[in-house]
């Protein structure tokens, strides 16, 4: 046990202190200053953009911004689900995987496009090495691209002083995707296919077992999409079981450079904050108010599954698992090294939590902006409170960006919390629901955080599945898909105007009377509006489903 | 805020009364919509009246427990209603009674030097009305004669007279206030329908007042909290129904009550109310409910040097003889040369001459003494006694007449004036027979405390600049002595709205005091332009208050409440959602009992029953609303720190205290509900 905590404590410190300089390089990538990779990868970058025509020079307000994100994606998505639909008439087939149908390729491209990589098909089995590569690797990257693109754009607004333009979102994607995506993805397949993890084009191996039975052994091009399903936190799996499948997560050094991969955009991702904002200190209040909350959360899980080995992986351990559940939830990838299903109820309870916030380094680009939020939330209620009405980094927070941010704090909870009471309403309307539905194996509690986890992975753009639930059913694939749309653009466009309107405020200089968004009493705050808002919202649905098994195995 | 205006117990029965009242009428749809929070707690309670009533037709469900249910709901929102009505209940009853006295007011007109009485209404700007003891002062204006004791609590609430006399900065007085002894003769500056009083009452009565846009931004904050709620409530019965619990109207409407943000929804309108209304306690006047709140943002403060930094004059602080004149034969001198001088710096000279060599004030027959009065062109003032012709002046002057007699000034002195200028102080040089015997030291008496104050402000992060006519020396001196930031040195009103704009351009807010017409653009252009009630008319537009005792120190008190009520405002809101943590922990184990039996482990309050869990809940949020009345009116503690220190402490205090109360509250509530046999 002392060794898988010490690997713990090594993963944690090891993803912190390399997420600082690569946050560095994100800032000087996206601020256009030279860096040492130019050589390489500016031509490339040129390249895309030309092939693209896109006007590398030409600005855009966060109007037109999130115009291009949401167009882009809207394309995306009728191409991706083009693919799909046809990719038993496509090449690169070997194993003449069929058509995916409607319900299904919905859920599966809205799952894909937002980032969520929620999958109610198994992986090795419902696409083809053409739709893997074309439409999940590609997305992968796209998509990641797109989170980081919005997150910048919002981190110039708050930058700017009476400023309109807030970037360019082809220009901004495109370096993502070619200068940060790209170069990590690499090295990083290269060791995934060091410790065993395949990467080939031809079809399953057959192999005769050694009671001479015969056995189909699935592979593919699965080092390059584990690569970038973990660093553009996606989590979507090449196979069905995730990274809890020996192929594609064959040893703990593989494990250890996946969680790496899991954690270190997302936090790199504060640093670059600070560079944008010229404020180190605010980078290192909003990276400590992330570890306040997700150190509690790893030490709960990690305490509630010693000893409970059900579902896990007996080459990771239990440590191991439960850091992976914690960080995999917090940070909106969903990848999985072991079965959520069989947590501990309230080791269980960490992974929702994580997903309830959805801003504990969060996914690529979205978990800066869903922070935001919260501290747009604690600059308003803590700057009256020392006599001022309320400003952030010397700007107004006046009735147009609470609106904002209301509108972005709002509709998680709502998309979490009636989808939850909608599939309740169902079963529970429905005459014997286990045999009509075939949702549920155990209703229940359990039963009831299968349902609730699903919804909350959905609108958490996570992706991570409670498993248990019969979830590739018409109900759940319309549901969450709708769900992980709304889910990822409200919360993207909301605060994208949010900046815009911020960036066209002139910024007062900050004195001795001003809340400084930079100071540890600050940081507490923001911390403490998380925690409550978040048990205001959540209580009830934990003490339905998690807190009561709980109680109720304890006696 | 030390000269802390007395004001009117909130509950004495001539508010609390009416407020009472008001209380009911206020439960009109109509009028409660206008607060959308307190609005769905109406409509809840109705709701829950609905099902009450018809559990008593039809006789199920528990009867007993829905009606305590909505008798609380129905006293949360009377207690809201109360809360707003008492704080526009102190200003109406002063609006009521002052109206009552204008209406009946009759006045004594001068005009041709015949006195004639006349309505009130009747007065124009410019008329002078005759005022003895006993009368209202028929409308605002300026004494031109006479000093009075003035009763002004129909306007401030300060029950002890003040005085008001011609001339000097306390020559105004207010139409409606009541001349306790003396007489007075009034000049007229307003019409009737523009005075003090008719906007006055405009402000308080005023049906829709305006919300503020930091009041509209939090009403944003308590709506989407409050949708929040509603959404966790609503989707209760589903979950409920799954896990084969049912939930009752009443217990799910409890709920959302409780969750809701009512303590400030209840408190936000009092608390704006209470902000204006203590101003008008410290006699200012403030235009709108936004000039308040930017008193709150002030970065920089513009402060005239003369009467806010300095005491009015200047003061004799020393006696500098030349060598071979003993101080004792200067201070003489001095002072026989000031007798029959009657400026304040004049006065001062006797008064340091007694105090240091016990000189008295002497007497002599009018044949033997001549005084010289001072003079524009001589520069000089002085005395012809018994062959001595002693004579104080600048130095300049006194040079003229020391080098006309073929005298030189000797180089001490020269030195001591050089000094003196450099100090910040103003050489007066005395001379006798044309042979300077030193120098007095006149002295700007900088207030006592003023240099603590501004350093208060400092730790604030408020800037202070300090505008004088003074040369550059004497300003920079003064500026030193008294702790301001900066200063502007031979200041014209031009130079003040550079100042202004220059600081508005990085993005500061200014507040400034001014009272000349030429002060009217930079009043206009300050963020908090405060304009003296003794000046003129233009003054008086331009800023967005009016100050009616003239003292332009009030500006730091001015910004001390714009910083109070925003302080309240965030100190109620974060009590109002800390609050909601004890009531969860109290209903949810409640409601959910019966189909999961082992929640009671997170009953960690071990309330009664079910029902006693919920009905405290909801007590304790009606409850807390008529405790919190008092701070809401009264505004949260106010101390002059850095905003990370104040901070500190509101989140303690109102943060922590917020989550920790309401488990006694409730606890103590369940107690006694279980004593009484009520649950």
């Amino acid at each position: 046990m002392a060794l898988e905590l010490i690997a713990v404590t090594v993963t944690i410190a090891f993803s912190i202190a390399t997420s600082i300089p690569l946050g560095a390089y994100m800032f000087r990538v996206f601020s256009g200053a030279r860096t040492i990779a130019d050589p390489v990868l500016v031509p490339l970058e040129r390249l895309v953009l030309r092939v693209c025509g896109v006007d590398a020079g030409a600005q855009q307000d966060w109007r037109s911004y999130a115009v291009s994100l949401l167009a882009s994606n809207a394309v995306m998505w009728v191409a991706t689900f083009a693919i799909v639909s046809a990719q038993h008439v496509l090449p690169i087939n070997p194993d003449g995987i069929a058509a995916m149908e409607p319900a299904l390729a919905f859920n599966t491209i809205s799952s894909f496009v937002t980032n969520t990589n929620l999958q109610h098909y198994s992986g090795e089995s419902g696409l083809s090495y053409f739709s893997q590569m074309f439409v999940i690797v590609f997305l992968q990257f796209v998509t990641a691209a797109t989170g980081m693109a919005a997150c910048v754009a919002a981190m110039r607004g708050l930058a700017g002083q009476r400023l309109a333009a807030l970037g360019n979102f082809y220009v901004d994607a495109t370096r993502a995707a070619v200068r940060i995506l790209l170069p990590l993805s690499v090295p990083l397949a290269i060791v995934l296919m060091s410790q065993g993890t395949p990467m080939t084009f031809e079809g399953a191996a057959r192999a005769a077992t050694v009671e001479g039975a015969s056995q189909t052994i699935a592979r593919g091009v699965v080092a390059g999409e584990v690569a970038i399903k973990q660093l553009g936190s996606n989590g979507g799996g090449y196979f069905g079981p995730n990274s809890a499948h020996p192929f594609e997560n064959p040893t703990p050094i593989s494990n250890f450079a996946e969680l790496w991969a899991i954690a270190v955009i997302p936090m790199a991702m504060v640093w670059t904050l600070g560079h944008f904002t010229r404020r180190r200190r605010l980078a290192l209040v909003v990276f400590a108010v992330m570890l306040a909350l997700y150190l509690p959360m790893v030490g709960v899980a990690i305490a509630q599954e010693t000893g409970s080995m059900e579902g896990k992986e007996v080459r990771f351990g239990t440590a191991s698992s439960a850091l992976w559940a914690v960080t995999t939830t917090v940070t909106s990838n969903g990848s999985v090294n072991a079965m959520h299903d069989s947590l501990t109820p309230i080791g269980g309870l960490m992974p929702m939590i994580g997903m309830w916030l959805n801003n504990i380094f969060g996914g690529v680009g979205v978990g800066v902006i869903n922070m935001l939020i919260f501290i747009i939330v604690a600059v308003f209620v803590a700057g009256m409170m020392i006599g001022r009405t309320p400003e952030f980094l010397g700007k107004k927070v006046e009735a147009r960006e609470m609106k904002l941010a209301s509108l972005a704090m709002l509709w998680h909870p709502l998309a979490i919390l009636t989808g939850t009471a909608v599939a309740c309403s169902v079963w529970a309307s429905t005459g014997d629901p286990a045999t009509a539905l075939g949702w549920l194996k155990n209703p229940g509690p359990h039963g009831f955080s299968e349902m609730l986890y699903e919804f909350t992975s959905s609108a958490a753009n996570n992706g991570s599945g409670f498993e248990g639930l019969g979830d590739n059913t018409p109900f759940w694939n319309v549901s969450t898909g709708l769900v992980m749309m709304l889910s990822r653009y409200i919360p993207i466009i909301a605060p994208l105007a949010l900046a815009g309107a911020l960036a066209a405020k002139p910024s007062a200089p900050e004195t001795a009377g001003s809340l400084r968004a930079d100071s540890a009493v600050f940081g507490f705050t923001v911390w403490a509006v998380i925690v409550i808002l978040g048990l205001l919202m959540f209580m009830p649905v934990a003490v339905l489903g998690p807190i009561a098994e709980s109680l109720a195995v304890r006696g | 805020m030390a000269e802390r205006a007395q004001s009117v117990s909130i509950w004495s029965a001539g508010i609390v009364r009416p407020a009472m009242i008001a209380s009911l009428t206020k439960l009109d749809p109509r009028q409660q919509i206008r607060n959308p929070v307190m609005f769905i707690v109406e409509a809840g309670s109705a709701l829950t009246t609905a099902v009450f009533v018809q559990e008593l037709i039809s006789g199920t469900g528990r009867p007993a427990f829905t009606g305590q249910i909505v008798f609380w709901l129905w006293f949360t929102l009377i207690f809201a209603n109360l809360a707003e009505a008492m704080a526009e209940g102190r200003g109406k009853a002063q609006a009521a009674s002052l109206r009552r006295t204008k209406s009946d007011a009759m006045a004594f007109r001068i005009r041709d030097d015949q006195t004639e009485t006349v309505p009130a209404a009747a007065l124009r700007a410019g008329d002078m009305v005759r005022v003895e003891a006993g009368q209202v002062i028929p409308g605002d204006g300026e004494i031109i004669e006479g000093v009075a004791s003035v009763d002004e609590s129909a306007i401030t609430g300060e029950s002890a007279p003040v005085i008001r006399e011609s001339g000097g900065d306390r020559s105004a007085v207010t139409g409606g206030t009541r001349v306790l002894s003396d007489w007075i003769v009034v000049r007229i500056t307003t019409n009737p329908g523009e005075t003090f009083l008719d906007r006055m009452i405009a402000l308080v009565e005023g049906a829709e007042r305006q919300k503020t846009p930091n009041e509209i931004a939090l009403n944003i904050l308590l709506a989407v909290l409050t949708l929040i709620f509603l959404l966790v409530v609503a989707t209760l019965p589903p979950l409920a129904a799954y896990a084969g619990a049912s939930l009752s109207i009443a217990v799910l409407i409890s709920l959302l009550v409780c969750l809701m943000p009512t303590t400030i929804g209840a408190l936000i309108s009092s608390i704006g109310i209470a902000g204006m209304d203590r101003l008008v306690q410290y006699n200012v006047l403030a235009m709108s409910g936004r000039a308040v709140e930017a008193a709150g943002d002030v970065d920089t403060l513009l402060l005239d040097k003369t009467g806010t930094i300095t005491l009015g004059n200047r003061h004799a602080a020393e006696f500098v003889p030349v060598a071979g004149v003993t101080r004792a034969t200067l201070a003489d001198a001095a002072q026989l040369a000031s007798l029959a001088d009657e400026t304040p710096e004049g006065r001062s000279i006797t008064v340091l001459a007694k105090e240091q060599f016990n000189i008295r004030t002497r007497t002599f027959a009018s044949n033997e003494v001549t005084f010289v009065p001072f003079s524009a062109s001589t520069r000089m003032s002085g005395v012809d006694l018994a062959g001595r012709r002693i004579r104080k002046g600048s130095f300049d002057a006194i040079k003229r007449l020391v080098e006309s007699g073929g005298g030189m000034l000797s180089a001490d002195l020269v030195a001591s004036v050089e000094r003196m200028a450099r100090d910040g102080g103003t050489p007066l040089v005395v001379a006798e027979n044309g042979r300077p015997l030193g120098v007095v030291h006149l002295k700007d008496i900088v207030k006592g405390g003023t240099r603590e104050r501004f350093a208060h402000l400092r730790a604030m992060g408020i800037k202070t600049v300090m505008i004088t006519g003074d040369n550059p020396l004497t300003a920079a001196a003064i500026a030193a002595e008294a702790g301001v930031d900066d200063y502007i040195a031979q200041a014209t009103p031009e130079d003040k709205l550079k100042l202004i704009r220059d600081e508005q351009a990085a993005g500061r807010m200014v507040a400034m005091t001014g009272d000349g017409t030429n002060d009217a653009p930079a009043l206009a252009q300050a963020d908090v332009g405060v304009a003296m009630n003794t000046g003129t008319i233009a003054a008086k537009e331009a800023g967005n208050m009016i100050d009616l005792d003239s003292n332009p120190t009030k500006l730091i008190e001015i910004v001390a409440i714009g910083k109070q009520l925003l302080m309240t405002r965030g100190a109620l809101t974060t009590f109002s959602i800390a609050n909601d943590v004890a009531k969860y922990f109290a209903i949810i184990p409640a409601m959910f009992i019966v189909a999961f039996p082992q929640l009671r482990a997170l009953n960690v309050m071990g309330l009664a029953t079910p029902e006693s869990a919920i009905l405290s809940a909801v007590i304790f949020n009606a409850v807390i609303i008529i405790a919190l009345i008092p701070l809401a009116l009264r505004g949260v503690a106010y101390r002059p720190l850095g905003a990370a220190a104040i901070l500190r402490r509101n989140l303690l205090v109102y943060g922590a205290g917020g989550v920790i109360v309401p488990f006694a509250g409730i606890k103590i509530i369940d107690v006694a509900l279980v004593a009484l046999g009520l649950a």
